[in-house]
């Protein structure tokens, strides 16, 4: 979230260390060849992906009605509403909430939206210390580093790296690097503060308008502990996260597992509807995040982005980002999901280069679970990071003259014609200028390219000789 | 039965030796094969550099200069992509009717060299003869946006004295991207050398796929690294018979 540097750039240095892109290609590979297996068990998974859409499609073009139809569920079974149009709104909101009772430790279930908003640094700016439960998160956490993917923020630490940092962290010092070790040392750190039982703060997967239900999806089961032992829960959601009804889920909840974890099912599922007496937190609080959304979905092509629900399979089949890694993209949300989300919900100044940090191989939309047309909005924002540049004469010059140099040699038969033959060395001022401006765009190309060597006859000088006529000039 | 060539820019100024091929291929299987000579480029490269715009005016002029043709085919999977998923959508950026509607059309007409061969004409056995061991890379827009499946493999497969090899991760983008190569080009680097080691542990002396400009890509890779390893368009494999093997090779 704080790195806005150029993904290129960002990318340069990522590319170059060989064992995160080892860490990388071994993880991807893994859950790319589970998802697609339990995917093929589906007998109609076009027919579940469609479902999935047309409910995220819906929820967006009723989201006013059904934010209001959620927030009055919410209060009407005991939970408090909070409404945050950014960030510090948010921080302030719960670091208020937290004050409140008086903690200075807060547990954390995985949460996407808390790392958006920055909300460990608020919290700790505010004298309380935030504690990552899921594994993972921890192992970014205890490391001072940044999550690098959606589902497996850990993905570019190998399991030498993590065994490494627990014997330096969390002990003990003679850990192995066998995963049921690595899972007892957390355990072992985390167990007796789930049971301190304080508050919990968490996100939401889904959020059903018309019962108020929340609901979360993971794998270790440290959130259900979070969610069901602390006395005050705070959940921070994006407002996207709202559908209408807890059914609408049916299709999202058999989607989900199998596209991000390659899991039939989810290993936990927690569902809850405000307070119960006796039962569960005493005390809950739903901060609904709006931080850049509502401007997401006021572009009629671009909001299709407000669908994702988060499960990664976009990042884990895209060669970009096996190569260059999460943190080249600067954000909370990386990937293809990131590219397309992050300049809409950020802004073009700060993330116009992740549009364009993409082949445009259209693997990310074969494999998005809510038929996320991902190329399409790519090229869409790369239209709209263009045309907010045409307004300033200094930024982007050399590409801008190199596409209207090629949009008129297009633009009629003599002008191409022309052009070809230029290519190939006819008029040599010409030549020179053009050399200058390819030079400069086809650096980066040969640093690790041939380039191809030009015939001595183009396509179409051949047909005309070969017809036996030359009707050069007749336009 | 008769046909517009739909050659391509890249193909037409850099690459004459495929559009050729497909000629003498259509040719040979007693297609009648004409060049509308207004055509220029079908705009993919303004519209994916976020050129919109200009991507649609030429898009206009593609759609008139193939208005009267009655099938359009083009050796490019990534060409035929653009026309079938962009120029419906373009089309709306058009203020002439008339244009639009052209630009509307045009994709239901429009074929993939490999789409025509095995859907429109029914052949598999083109008699092609090439006596090389040949790998296919299945382009982004052949196997994703045209979903082409094995059309290529099948006519590959009866071509006479060929040997075809499997390429592993196949599926996987070779890293061109049009100016993603240049803007990014780092990360397509790193793509075109996983894709190039991918092709190289084939042992194939020959990759082709239905695009020149992912052969372009992986060419520079190849002769970069000098692998030895050539690039052909599947248009001249299947053009290549005994009499008349493709003149550059
Ligand atoms: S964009 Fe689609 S594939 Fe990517 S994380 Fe979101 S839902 Fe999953």
């Amino acid at each position: 979230m704080t790195d806005a540097r150029p993904f290129p750039a960002a990318a340069r240095e990522s590319l170059a260390d060989s064992q995160l892109r080892h860490n990388l290609a071994v993880a991807t590979t893994t859950i790319r060849a589970r998802r697609a297996a339990v995917v093929g068990e589906v007998a109609d998974w076009e027919g579940l992906r469609r479902r999935g859409a047309a409910v995220k499609a819906y929820s967006l073009e009723h989201l006013d009605e059904l934010l209001e139809q959620l927030e009055a569920s919410v209060t009407a079974t005991g939970g408090v509403v909070h409404w945050a149009a950014d960030a510090a709104a948010a921080r302030r909101i719960v670091t208020g909430l937290v004050a409140a009772t008086g903690a200075e430790e807060v547990l954390k279930v995985k949460s996407l939206t808390t790392d958006e908003i920055d909300l460990n640094a608020g919290l700790a700016a505010a004298g309380v210390a935030a504690l990552e439960t899921d594994l993972a998160e921890l192992v970014v956490q205890l490391a001072g580093d940044r999550p690098s993917h959606i589902v497996v923020p850990a993905i570019h630490k190998n399991r030498a790296e993590i065994r490494d940092l627990f014997a330096r962290t969390i002990g003990p010092a003679d850990l192995t690097d066998s995963p049921a070790e690595l899972a007892a040392a957390a355990r072992a750190f985390l167990r007796r503060r789930f049971l301190a039982g304080g508050v919990t703060i968490s996100g939401a997967n889904f959020a059903a308008a018309e019962s108020g239900a929340i609901c979360v999806v993971e794998s270790e089961g440290n959130g259900r502990m979070c969610l069901t032992l602390a006395s005050t829960l705070i959940t921070v959601m994006g407002i996207e996260k709202v559908v209408p009804r807890l059914t609408d889920l049916a299709a999202l909840l058999a989607l989900l597992p199998r596209s991000a974890t390659g899991e039939r099912l989810n290993p936990y599922t927690s569902l809850w509807t405000g307070v119960h007496p006796g039962d569960g937190p005493q005390s809950f609080h739903l901060v609904l995040l709006d931080n850049g959304r509502s401007r997401v979905l006021a572009d009629r092509v671009g909001r299709d982005a407000l669908r994702c629900i988060r499960c990664a399979a976009c990042l884990n089949v895209c060669p970009v980002y096996e190569r260059a890694g999460g943190g080249a993209y600067g954000t909370t949300y990386p990937g293809p999901i990131g590219a397309i989300l992050e300049p809409q919900r950020d802004s073009l100044e700060r993330r116009g280069s992740l549009p364009f940090a993409s082949s445009l191989c259209g693997a990310c939309a074969e494999v998005c679970p809510v038929g996320i047309d991902i190329p399409r909005l790519l090229v869409h924002l790369r239209g709209a990071e263009v045309d907010r540049k045409r307004g300033r004469p200094l930024e982007g010059r050399t590409e801008r003259t190199a596409m209207a140099i090629l949009a008129r040699a297009f633009s009629g038969r003599r002008r191409y014609e022309a052009a070809q033959r230029l290519g190939r060395g006819g008029d040599r001022l010409a030549r020179a200028r053009g050399a200058a401006l390819r030079d400069a765009l086809m650096g980066p190309w040969t640093r690790s390219r041939e380039l191809p060597v030009a015939p001595d006859q183009t396509f179409r000088e051949w047909w005309r000789e070969r017809a036996g006529e030359d009707d050069r000039g007749r336009s | 039965m008769a046909v517009a060539l739909f050659v391509t820019c890249l193909v037409d100024t850099l690459f004459p030796a495929c559009g050729q091929a497909t000629v003498r291929l259509l040719e040979r299987l007693g297609v009648e094969v004409d060049f509308p000579a207004k055509q220029t480029c079908c705009g993919q490269m303004h519209l994916n550099s976020g050129y919109a715009p200009e991507a649609a005016g030429l898009a206009a002029r593609l759609a008139a200069a193939f208005a009267d043709a009655e099938a359009v085919v083009t050796p490019s999977a990534s060409c035929a992509a653009m026309v079938r998923e962009s120029y419906p959508r373009l089309a709306e950026r058009i203020p002439d009717r008339g244009a639009a509607a052209a630009m509307a059309a045009l994709p239901a007409r429009t074929y993939e060299l490999t789409e025509f061969l095995v859907d429109v004409l029914g052949v598999e056995d083109v008699g092609a003869y090439y006596p090389h061991r040949v790998t296919y890379h299945p382009s982004c827009h052949g196997l994703r946006g045209l979903r082409v499946g094995d059309r290529p493999l099948r006519l590959l497969r009866r071509v006479r004295g060929l040997e075809l090899v499997e390429l592993g991760d196949a599926e996987q983008c070779c890293g061109f991207g049009g100016t993603f190569a240049v803007k990014n080009a780092d990360t397509s680097a790193a793509m075109l050398t996983d894709k190039a080691t991918a092709v190289l542990a084939t042992g194939a002396q020959v990759c082709t796929a239905l695009d020149s400009s992912c052969l372009m890509h992986i060419g520079g890779g190849l002769r970069r690294a000098r692998s030895g390893v050539d690039v052909v368009h599947l248009a001249e494999i299947l053009a290549a018979t005994d009499a008349h093997p493709v003149p550059s090779r």
